[in-house]
């Protein structure tokens, strides 16, 4: 067995083990192992993704010396290893975009606590993206859980508090449905595995047998997850969270976190019960219906605010929208517009959060629009960091959201009459709607006004400006080099299941 | 003969202490017990006008006197009725469509359950064939759940510890102001039950792999048996031999060792090489190859979760 094959399980345990080390560290040498863990990551999993590109294929990973239906197992493909590469470069870009924030919003005290949760948080989206074990899936969403709690309330004000109360109801919730429809599944099957789960079911799927409790069970899990990602009807604890809390929180927490539950999700529907089985369940209609609702009520919720920030994570909310109904849409091809556009999503809302912070901070640490106008002249890089982000989300060409709208909208002809006209109208209709808010923000942040705040040059603060410029970079890269990636995807979902 | 004695010498008797304890005229505490009266409330409001006044401020925040609130209100009562009647009813008809429990032919019963019990004495040496499954078979996850107790108690750090000696000096003096300090009863009691939960606590986690037990239950009861020792003599006492810095020595010392073992075992594991760790005799003490050590990891890490919530709750720190 070569030495690659050890990779995603290295990636694991290495941010685990810098978690528990940051723990009895002072906050600076916290801050350079984290550092140092994140980078390792990304190398490692930029060569596991190499390694599966070249041989094309899916393996399987025993953890301990037991095989899969005793032991632990983890499994990685194409797909795995383009997601895990992408989380730990987004991850470390929020972290070094919102370093300076770091400093003034994270008592010192409590800095290397930060690295800590950072870290496992890294570590259970890791593990979200790789395992084959159901368990350990619920195990990770755990870590994951309480630890983005953490990362909201690290802030410590008011607002951060009642945000992550919010936020660990909501979360607990989901995570309720989902071990109970966990339960469900291991009760009619046998097994905790997704490989043999998915065999039993293939047999009760024929067979008929235990036909209540295996449509119930599909049920927990997608709501659970779709509760823990913000789907729209669920979606009430994610302003505030986002919204108030760190910038580098706010950037993991959305482009990071829930996707993580998107990607078990897909799991869920490729590897655990398969496709046609859930299509047969007609849960991807309801996720189609609610999707278009979040695709439409979160961009009008975002034009009624006057917070930037808060702004910003409605449209977090109309953009999962996007991704349900890619789910919603029931064919391979919305599979691949979603997870494209989870990658976009990833790439972009990180993007808009750290530039939205740089533009408050020359405007008097104000997030409302009165004050942010003009602040485009003065944080240059932000202000044309936020213009990027904010063309990616409407969709205009050479951006990454482009590729996924057209994406979405090349599945919506391939289905039925009666699910492509919706998706072609909701489409449109949210286009515009997510054009009033994102460039009335941009019209506003480049009204030239005259008032007190000092601009800020280049040089003052140049990590901040060198992590726009890759963020600016990644929007661009997955805009103009979409068709390989697009690629990539359909054949790492063709070794999926 | 009797002599009969002076009251002051009287006083000084047996006697006369038990007479005066059985009639109920003697304060046990009294002199021997630090107690701080509260100062009474000097409320000058009556009844009616604080309830007026919640009743101003529940209106001020949440607009109660607004029709389609209270409208909305009532229609939410009802809905979320509704919904958890049709909720249970549809769980109920899952309940009825599932395996029946205790048949032989249930899914569960399958190749897995079975070669656990079958295997897992020689698979891994330990004789508790549940300790077997979750320290051997299934180690990664529960290196897993150690973490989420390890982020639990992270959070709550986040959530109240503080900087400065004197807030956790303070806090840890405020918070029993009502409550008699250096309660003789529960010192005593302490000092006979606290060693004997140690020692059981310690029992368990070292047995983990050959009775009922393990790191889990055995981190617990001594973890219990440190806060029944902070409670009945208090943190200056504890930080003696418990403080701070020894806490994150043990803490980080015991999961870094555990992870240590962990990243070997599924590293020799998955590339199918030989670990050189001899699974022993079953039954013996020191049997069971990593499980053993993995216990006492576990155990530290519950042990210092336990009671790091609670004296992050009384006191802010450690």
């Amino acid at each position: 067995m070569e030495l690659i094959y050890n990779f995603p399980c290295f990636s694991l345990i290495l941010s685990m083990c810098a978690a528990i080390v940051s723990s009895g560290l002072k906050g600076k040498w916290a801050r350079r192992l984290n550092l140092f863990v994140i980078c390792t990551i990304c190398v490692l999993s930029a060569c596991t993704l190499y390694f599966t590109f070249v041989t094309g294929q899916s393996y399987v990973y025993k953890m301990g010396r037991f095989p899969a239906p005793w032991g632990n197992e983890i499994r990685f493909g194409n797909l795995e290893a383009l997601t895990a590469l992408f989380f730990s470069v987004v991850m470390l870009l929020c972290i070094l975009g919102g370093r300076k924030h770091l400093f003034t919003e994270v008592d010192p005290f409590k800095e290397n606590l930060y690295y800590v949760l950072s870290n496992l948080l890294l570590s259970s989206l890791l593990a979200l993206v790789y395992t084959n074990d159901m368990f350990t899936a619920y195990v990770f969403v755990e870590i994951n859980t309480i630890s983005a709690c953490g990362l909201i309330m690290i802030r410590e004000n008011g607002h951060t508090l009642e945000a992550a109360v919010r936020y660990m109801v909501m979360s607990l919730i989901g995570s309720g449905l989902l071990l109970f429809g966990l339960c469900i599944l291991y009760g009619i099957t046998g097994h905790l595995l997704m490989s043999n789960i998915k065999e039993q079911v293939t047999i009760l799927a024929r067979t008929g047998g235990y036909h209540i409790p295996l449509v119930i069970a599909i049920i927990f899990v997608g709501v659970g997850l779709a509760v823990k990602s913000a789907l729209f009807p669920f979606h009430s604890w994610l302003p505030d969270s986002y919204g108030y809390s760190t910038v580098s929180s706010a950037a993991i927490l959305s482009s990071l976190v829930s996707k993580g539950y998107l990607f078990l999700l897909i799991k869920f529907f490729y590897r655990v019960i398969g496709f046609e089985v859930i299509a047969e369940s007609r849960l991807f209609n309801v996720f189609f219906v609610f999707g278009l609702c979040g695709m439409i009520f979160g961009s009008i919720s975002a034009i009624r605010e006057n917070d930037i920030r808060r702004m910003i994570a409605f449209s977090s909310v109309a953009q999962v929208g996007y991704i349900y109904m890619g789910f919603g849409l029931g064919i391979e091809a919305g599979m691949i517009a979603a997870i494209f556009h989870i990658f976009s999503h990833g790439a972009t809302k990180s993007l808009l959060f750290i530039s939205a912070s740089g533009l408050s901070d020359v405007s008097g640490n104000s997030k409302k629009f009165g004050e942010l106008t003009g602040a485009g002249y003065r944080n240059v890089i932000a202000g044309a960091a936020f213009t990027v982000g904010a063309l990616s989300m409407v969709g205009v060409p050479l951006f990454s959201g482009f590729i996924s709208k057209i994406l979405f909208a090349r599945a919506g002809v391939m289905v039925g009459i009666k699910k492509m006209l919706p998706t072609l109208i909701c489409l449109a209709v949210s286009t515009i709607l997510n054009t009033i808010y994102f460039m009335k923000t941009v019209l506003r942040i480049y009204t030239p006004v005259k008032n007190e705040y000092q601009p800020k040059k280049w040089k003052e603060d140049i990590l901040y400006g060198t992590v726009c410029l890759l963020f600016i970079g990644l929007n661009i890269f997955l805009g103009m080099y979409s068709e390989p990636i697009v690629e990539l995807i359909r054949s790492g979902l063709s070794v999926f299941s | 003969m009797s002599r009969r004695k002076s009251d002051r010498e009287y006083e000084k008797t047996k006697a006369f202490r038990f007479f005066r304890w059985m009639q109920g005229t003697k304060d046990p505490y009294l002199g021997k017990l630090e107690m701080h009266p509260g100062t009474p409330r000097e409320d000058t409001h009556t009844l009616e006008e604080i309830m007026e006044e919640e009743d101003r401020a529940l209106e001020k925040v949440y607009d109660t006197s607004n029709k389609w609130v209270w409208l909305f209100q009532r229609l939410y009562f009802w809905a979320s009725l509704i919904f958890c009647l049709a909720l249970g009813t549809i769980l109920l008809i899952m309940v009825a469509n599932l395996p029946l429990a205790g048949t032989v032919d249930r899914p569960i019963n399958n190749e897995v359950s079975q070669v656990y019990i079958e295997n897992g004495i020689q698979d891994t040496g330990a004789v508790n064939v549940v300790t077997g499954m979750i320290l051997n078979y299934r180690a990664f996850d529960t290196f897993g759940e150690t973490c989420v107790l390890f982020i639990a108690t992270t959070c709550v750090m986040v959530l109240l510890m503080k900087e400065e000696e004197k807030i956790r000096q303070d806090m840890s003096l405020n918070d029993r102001i009502y409550e008699p300090k250096n309660d003789v009863i529960l010192q005593k009691v302490a000092f006979v039950l606290v060693p004997v939960v140690f020692i059981f606590g310690i029992y368990v986690i070292l047995n983990g792999h050959l009775s009922p037990g393990g790191g889990f239950s055995g981190g617990a009861m001594i973890g219990a048996g440190m806060i029944l020792y902070v409670s009945a003599f208090g943190f200056d006492k504890m930080q003696k031999f418990f403080n701070e810095k020894t806490y994150v020595v043990v803490k980080v010392g015991a999961l870094c060792t555990y992870c240590a073992v962990i990243s070997y075992y599924l590293f020799m594991g998955a590339n199918d090489l030989d670990n050189h760790i001899s699974l022993g005799v079953p039954g013996m003490i020191f049997s069971a190859g990593i499980i053993l050590w993995l216990n006492i990891f576990v155990g530290i890490e519950v042990a210092c979760t336990m009671y790091a919530f609670y004296a992050l709750f009384r006191r802010g720190g450690l």
